[in-house]
């Protein structure tokens, strides 16, 4: 079999399916050299302007630059730098319509030029020999070269391939209408050009290297001849002219014989295709260290008074080129960057020349009347007529694809195979009913791409769901597990028959009761009646009693925080309120020593406050009692403040303290203006007077910091209806009550070190039971033994340490 | 004589098939439901719950069950016309209760207001939010699902659901609305 | 002022729908001249009717469907249809025939299927073969050529009998069938098939009036205009070449065979070629693109398939030309051709990857 090179020089070539010959117009620009780079005033430099990342912008605004200055690093290998096209200064680094079809904005560094056109230091090496294959690899890295002849791929990428290259393929194809940028390149730059493919040749060693002219270009194809007279593994290949024979897989078809596989690069058959204008580019960075800031650009049409080929920098605006050629101002302006046939209109003319922009076209309205235009579209039923099929160069079947566009039948549409469209417009171009079909594979794609990701995500969001799902039913069954042990435990504990046991018993029991009743907010009109009892037993039988009262105060508040948690359990709750009845007489025995040991506990917790913060302003216990029902009052009616300021002046000393909690509770309370709010607030101002009364309040309050139900205040009111009498009995009550919650401030303080955040809710969830849990434990130790204050200072230092053992108490009060 | 065979010829044949399908039952049986599995591909794992279960798990099973098809306001038109494509029934209109705005959003939390009270935490499905107590939270923005369910137990109303914003990587290639800029 | 927003690509061809049917009507002129040179003004009139009734039937069903009537009914593909079904009925049929077959083909073929583009039938040929089922009298009518008549048949005369069933001298349409010898004469491929019938040979047959020297008498030089005209259409790239060569040799090579086998019962390649409706269904009904198959591929078989039936009905059937009910059953056939011709996308199935 004859090989592919014989074949090649043989002058025959195989043929790509379809294609179209669209008038060329390459006559417009193709015998003009290229003009000179002018500097406008302005240039807009893209951050990105190829496939891949952006760079890492490392200049500031007002940064004065040089020419050639690197302007952004990159960290990625998809990733490519950008640079300076002259000396000048950044005078913004903003959002700018970038050449893009959909005309959106990205960000991109603007340049006033000094018109000095500074070069930064260059290092000049005139032989690329002498240079390391990493090396000449960085340079190409280094100078942001990507693909210039449309997608835009880094360039350093496809050249530092591994696989075994067998083919370099040197695309001077250019089959798109009009565009004559590589053709004039060629002519003028050839020993540039060869010199770029001599570093590729370097790079890559492949065995032969192919480049694809079109037949079209004479005087470039003499050119070529006369500068690679001298290498023999360099061949020209002089192709017919047909579009698209300039796309990658056309032109690898048409050389090579062989097709790319669907969704692989071409270095998988080991060839690799570079564009000319990219080996000149090559050629530049690597022989004059000069980076890619310029590029030929394509000016054409016949709106301009003199299209040409112009060195244009990376930056300019596409009006600035146009207006160097002459553009006649008509009434329905139309610019098109890149070709007729898979270029895209621009919003205006202030999008800037980037690294992939090969041409700019002002058609005037005769030349180019795109029936394919949003408001002036002549598209009819399609036909069958097959022709869409017969020109398309990947083989598709446009009409097919079209029905099932229309219809947005995503799944046909990739059994049709539309990702492999190359959006080369052969087929728009040749329908008879003027269909615009690449539009509407545009849009079929991008929907699909945009499905897929939805869908990827929705397994994602599936997968979270239930792994969370998973997790709180594991927490479910651990806490279950917990309470079986906790009551295991305490059941032993009841049995020792001691005094501090039979307390704990009592007081775990009168916990496990309210939190019972928390549980049974259903039957809540119930267990208000068996709580009524209990209470009024309490009462009746010993005058003490309030301080195991107190004690159950405490547990209640921690009930209360978990108790939303648990499920209902009605029968147990009345079980337990007849264990409580039981244990209320020998614990109400003990409990004159917990009353001092809790003031004992607040002092403590008061002192740490103050040497933590040294205000002095919390004296005595009943003080900030008051400045905590004043706090309260404040947030909740203003008019409330005198009223309790006139009661108790320290109070409002201690209010600067109790202005976060207060706040903290305002931003709870402000999103939710019920009426529960201002039933609230009519009581606090009511129970002010009374200070006795002011704890179902303050217990509100709590809760509400705590679990921040705010709706359910009314509710936690109506609850604690039954304990009221409790604490109406004895002030010592509303003491304790206050004094946990000025521990659970004072730790809080001591937490912060900083009382930085002062909107902030300061009492949390944990902090306030674990104070709440410490005071307990206090009380419970004091009821043992008798030195409180040691017991007090033990609890107030360890407190972190004993987190985890009095945790394993919470869960047993609970 | 011959009634006696029949009867006979009759009770193994049917003997025989009942055997057969007892064993059909117990070979090919299917485990889960296949319809609730499908449906809940179909649905948008939003777990919004603004159809009225938690999450689009019971949603689809509810579905499969005989549900109203019509409920998923994440999902949309679409979404209703294939569940009622693989349902077999007709295409309903998006249920009246819920907003037909479907497009894509995800949820913000205004950091200088958040107060730290991890309720949103404890509301968002997909444990798309980070954060602990008294500490700011955020939200992962790529787990975000948009379902809208932090924003109520917000109580500084923090959060806002903020459209997603249009770029050059998800642009759908509408030409009308490109911005058309004057000149002169 | 702003600036001007478009699909690429920019530029194209230019070509459009109905310049492509326009091609398609110029085309058919070589044939009509010569059906009117050899059969008089019959079919010229019942063109003109079907035309009329075609874009009144067009523009009433489109105002009815709320669609831009201007594009649409001057968009020629239903003055093609109607032109079409005019050259193929009979040329004395009375004047409803063309009119009811062109309502029908428009109104009920085209349009009720979604217009343009949908319509899984070739029109023409539905309403040919609804016509022929429907008034199998009226469309077995046909008219001898005018070297045969025994009267001399002018313009008057052909719009009398069209219109009225008479000419002005009265005499009626099966008078004017009559040959001078005293029998009805009628097509060449009837007259085959009722001598095959009658125990006769080809070559027997071949020697009735009506054919003449060679095919046909006037069918064959109607054949060879409508082949003029196909090869215009082909020169103008406005038809594939695929489905009228695939569909004459599948016709050549079937009649070639039974031909081979038995010359006395079967007749000769040319003869099928050239009488009947043969040139015009290989070039004007079977390229229609709405009803047939899209891929190369797929219009090989399906000129091929076209070519094998009307060869078996016209051997085997009941009726004598068969070109109408061949289109209508590739017709059915082309959307499972286009299934299964798709082409192997570039960069697809290349097999062993390399």
């Amino acid at each position: 079999m004859e090989s592919v090179i014989e074949r090649i020089k043989r002058g025959s070539f195989s043929q790509f399916h379809g294609g179209i010959h669209p008038p060329e117009q390459k006559f417009l620009t193709c015998s003009k050299p290229i003009a000179s780079a002018q500097i406008p005033e302005q240039l807009i430099i893209p951050i990105r302007q190829h496939i891949g990342q952006a760079g890492n912008v490392i200049v500031k605004v007002g940064d004065k630059v040089l020419k050639g200055q690197i302007l952004s690093d990159c960290d990625s290998p998809m990733s490519v730098p950008i640079h300076a096209p002259t000396s000048g200064t950044i005078t913004a680094i903003k959002s700018m319509a970038i050449p893009h079809p959909s005309g959106l904005s990205e960000a991109c560094i603007i340049l006033t030029p000094d018109d000095e056109d500074t070069w930064k230091q260059r290092h000049i090496c005139p032989d690329f020999h002498l240079l390391s294959k990493t090396q000449i690899l960085e340079k190409i890295a280094n100078a942001g070269i990507s693909g210039m002849g449309g997608a835009g791929f880094p360039t350093q990428v496809k050249v530092s391939t591994l696989t075994k290259i067998n083919y370099l393929i040197i695309n001077a194809a250019e089959c798109e209408p009009y565009i004559t940028a590589d053709d004039l390149l060629l002519q003028e730059h050839s020993p540039t050009i060869l010199d770029g493919i001599k570093i590729l040749d370097h790079l890559l060693t492949p065995k032969n290297i192919l480049i694809g002219i079109e037949e079209n270009k004479a005087k470039a194809i003499a050119a070529l001849k006369k500068a690679t007279a001298d290498i023999d593994h360099i061949d020209i290949c002089v192709i017919p002219t047909k579009y698209p024979s300039g796309g990658e897989k056309q032109l690898i078809q048409i050389l090579t014989g062989q097709e790319v596989p669907s969704g692989v690069l071409p270095s998988s058959l080991g060839i690799v295709m570079q564009n000319v204008a990219t080996c000149f580019a090559i050629a530049d960075a690597v022989i004059n260290d000069t980076p890619l800031i310029k590029r030929v650009v394509t000016v054409s049409g016949q709106a301009l008074e003199k299209p040409q080929n112009i060195w244009a920098l990376i930056g300019t605006p596409v009006g600035f080129l146009t207006s160097q050629c002459g553009y006649n101002n008509s009434q329905n302006r139309h610019l098109i960057m890149g070709g007729p046939m898979m270029g895209f209109s621009l919003p205006h003319d202030q999008i800037p020349v980037i690294k992939t922009t090969n041409c700019i076209l002002a058609p005037s309205e005769i030349e180019i009347a795109s029936p394919f235009s949003s408001t002036s579209s002549k598209e009819v039923e399609c036909i069958r007529c097959g022709q869409c099929a017969d020109v398309c160069p990947a083989q598709l079947l446009p009409q097919e694809l079209q029905w099932s566009a229309k219809a947005k039948d995503q799944a046909q549409l990739e059994k049709l195979n539309l990702f492999d469209c190359i959006e080369c417009g052969a087929c728009a171009y040749v329908c008879p009913s003027q269909i615009p079909l690449v539009h509407y594979y545009r849009v079929a794609k991008a929907e699909i791409r945009q499905q897929k990701l939805l869908d990827i995500k929705a397994e994602k969001a599936k997968v979270r769901f239930e792994a969370r799902k998973q997790r709180l039913e594991r927490e479910k069954v651990a806490r279950v597990e917990k309470h079986k042990k906790a009551a295991e435990a305490r059941k032993a504990r009841m049995n020792t028959g001691t005094s501090a046991a039979k307390s704990e018993k009592s007081a775990v029991a009168d916990a496990l009761a309210r939190v019972k009743a928390k549980k049974a907010q259903a039957s809540i009109k119930q267990n208000t009646a068996e709580i009524s009892i209990t209470s009024t037993l309490e009462m009746t039988a010993e005058s003490v009693a309030p301080a195991d009262d107190s004690k159950s105060q405490v547990a209640n508040a921690i009930a209360r925080a978990k108790a939303k948690k648990i499920v209902q359990k009605n029968q147990a709750q009345i079980e337990s309120l007849d264990t409580l009845q039981n244990n209320e007489s020998p614990s109400s025995s003990q409990a004159a020593p917990v009353v001092i040991d809790k003031k004992a506990k607040l002092d403590l917790a008061i002192t740490k406050k103050t040497a933590n913060e040294n205000t002095p302003q919390a004296e005595t216990i009943s003080d900030s009692a008051n400045a905590q029902v004043d706090a309260t009052t404040k947030v909740v009616s203003p008019e409330v403040v005198n009223l309790a300021s006139v009661s108790d002046e320290k109070a409002t000393q201690a209010l600067n303290k109790k202005a976060k909690v207060a706040a903290a509770i305002a931003k709870a309370k402000a999103k939710a203006k019920t009426k529960t709010t201002a039933s609230l607030a009519a009581e606090t101002a009511f129970d002010s007077s009374q200070l006795s009364t002011t704890s179902p309040n303050i217990d509100v309050m709590q809760d509400s910091n705590t679990a921040a139900q705010v709706k359910n205040v009314a509710e936690a009111i109506a609850k604690k209806t039954p304990s009221g009498p409790q604490m109406v009995s004895n002030i010592d009550t509303a003491d304790r009550d206050q004094k946990t919650k000025i521990a659970a401030a004072a730790e809080k303080a001591k937490a912060k070190e900083l009382p930085l955040k002062s909107q902030q809710i300061s009492n949390s969830t944990s902090s306030s039971i674990k104070s709440e849990q410490d005071s307990m434990r206090a009380t419970q130790a004091d009821i043992a033994a008798i030195k409180k204050a040691h017991v007090a200072a033990v609890v107030a230092k360890a407190k972190a340490k004993k987190l985890a053992a009095s945790s394993n108490k919470l869960t047993t009060s609970e | 004589m011959s009634t006696i065979i029949a009867i006979l010829v009759l009770g193994i044949l049917a003997a025989l098939f009942g055997a057969l399908l007892g064993f059909a039952s117990v070979r090919f049986k299917v485990q889960g439901d296949p319809l609730a599995e499908q449906l809940d591909a179909l649905l948008p794992q939003t777990q919004c719950g603004q159809c009225g279960y938690p999450g689009c798990k019971p949603y689809a099973e509810a579905v499969a069950n005989g549900e109203a098809i019509n409920k998923c306001a994440p999902g949309g038109e679409d979404t209703i016309k294939k569940i009622a494509e693989l349902m077999g029934v007709e295409v309903q209109p998006l249920d009246e209760n819920h907003e037909a705005d479907n497009s894509p959003k995800v949820a913000f939390i205004i950091e200088e207001d958040c107060i730290g009270c991890t309720k949103c935490i404890q509301a968002c499905p997909v444990d798309a939010i980070i954060g602990t107590t008294k500490q700011m939270h955020t939200i992962i923005t790529d787990e975000c699902t948009g379902c809208d369910l932090c924003v109520a137990p917000c109580p500084v109303d923090c959060i806002e659901m903020i459209s997603v914003a249009t770029t050059t990587q998800n642009w759908q290639w509408d030409l009308d609305s490109i911005p058309v800029v004057k000149i002169d | 002022m702003a600036f001007w927003i478009a699909s690429s690509p920019h530029n194209h061809q230019q070509n459009e729908t109905s310049s492509l049917m326009r091609l398609v009507i110029y085309a058919t002129i070589p044939g009509i001249f010569a059906q009117w040179y050899f059969f008089g003004w019959g079919n010229l009139i019942h063109i003109f009717l079907a035309v009329a009734a075609a874009i009144i039937a067009e523009f009433t069903v489109l105002s009815l469907r709320n669609k831009k009537i201007k594009p649409q009914l001057f968009d020629g593909s239903a003055i093609l249809t109607a032109v079409l079904l005019g050259i193929s009925l009979p040329a004395l049929a009375p004047w409803w025939i063309s009119v009811i077959g062109s309502v029908f083909a428009i109104a009920l073929v085209k349009q009720l299927y979604g217009g343009l583009g949908h319509n899984p039938f070739n029109p023409a040929m539905a309403a040919y073969v609804m016509l022929l089922i429907s008034f199998p009298l009226q469309m077995t009518q046909w008219q001898p050529p005018l070297s045969l008549l025994a009267m001399d048949i002018q313009l008057t005369d052909t719009l009398a009998v069209i219109f009225s069933g008479y000419t002005p001298q009265g005499y009626s349409v099966e008078q004017i069938r009559t040959h001078i010898d005293g029998f009805t004469m009628a097509t060449p491929l009837d007259t085959l098939k009722t001598n095959m019938t009658l125990g006769l040979t080809v070559v027997e047959s071949m020697q009735a009036p009506t054919i003449g020297k060679h095919f046909g008498l006037g069918w064959e030089w109607i054949n060879a205009g409508f082949l003029l005209g196909g090869l215009f259409l082909l020169s103008k790239k406005a038809i594939p070449w695929s489905t009228p060569v695939s569909f004459l040799l599948s016709l050549f090579v079937c009649s070639f065979i039974a031909f081979m086998i038995s010359p006395d019962s079967n007749a000769s390649t040319m003869f099928h070629w050239f009488t009947g409706a043969t040139m015009l269904g290989a070039f004007f009904i079977l390229t229609d693109p709405v009803s047939g198959a899209t891929s190369v591929k797929g219009r090989l078989i399906f000129g091929a398939l076209a070519g094998l039936l009307v060869f078996l009905i016209r051997k085997f059937g009941g009726y004598p030309d068969a070109v109408a009910f061949a289109v209508l059953l590739c017709n059915m056939a082309a959307p499972l051709i286009d299934q299964y011709t798709r082409p192997r996308t570039y960069g697809h199935d290349l097999g062993v990857k390399k």
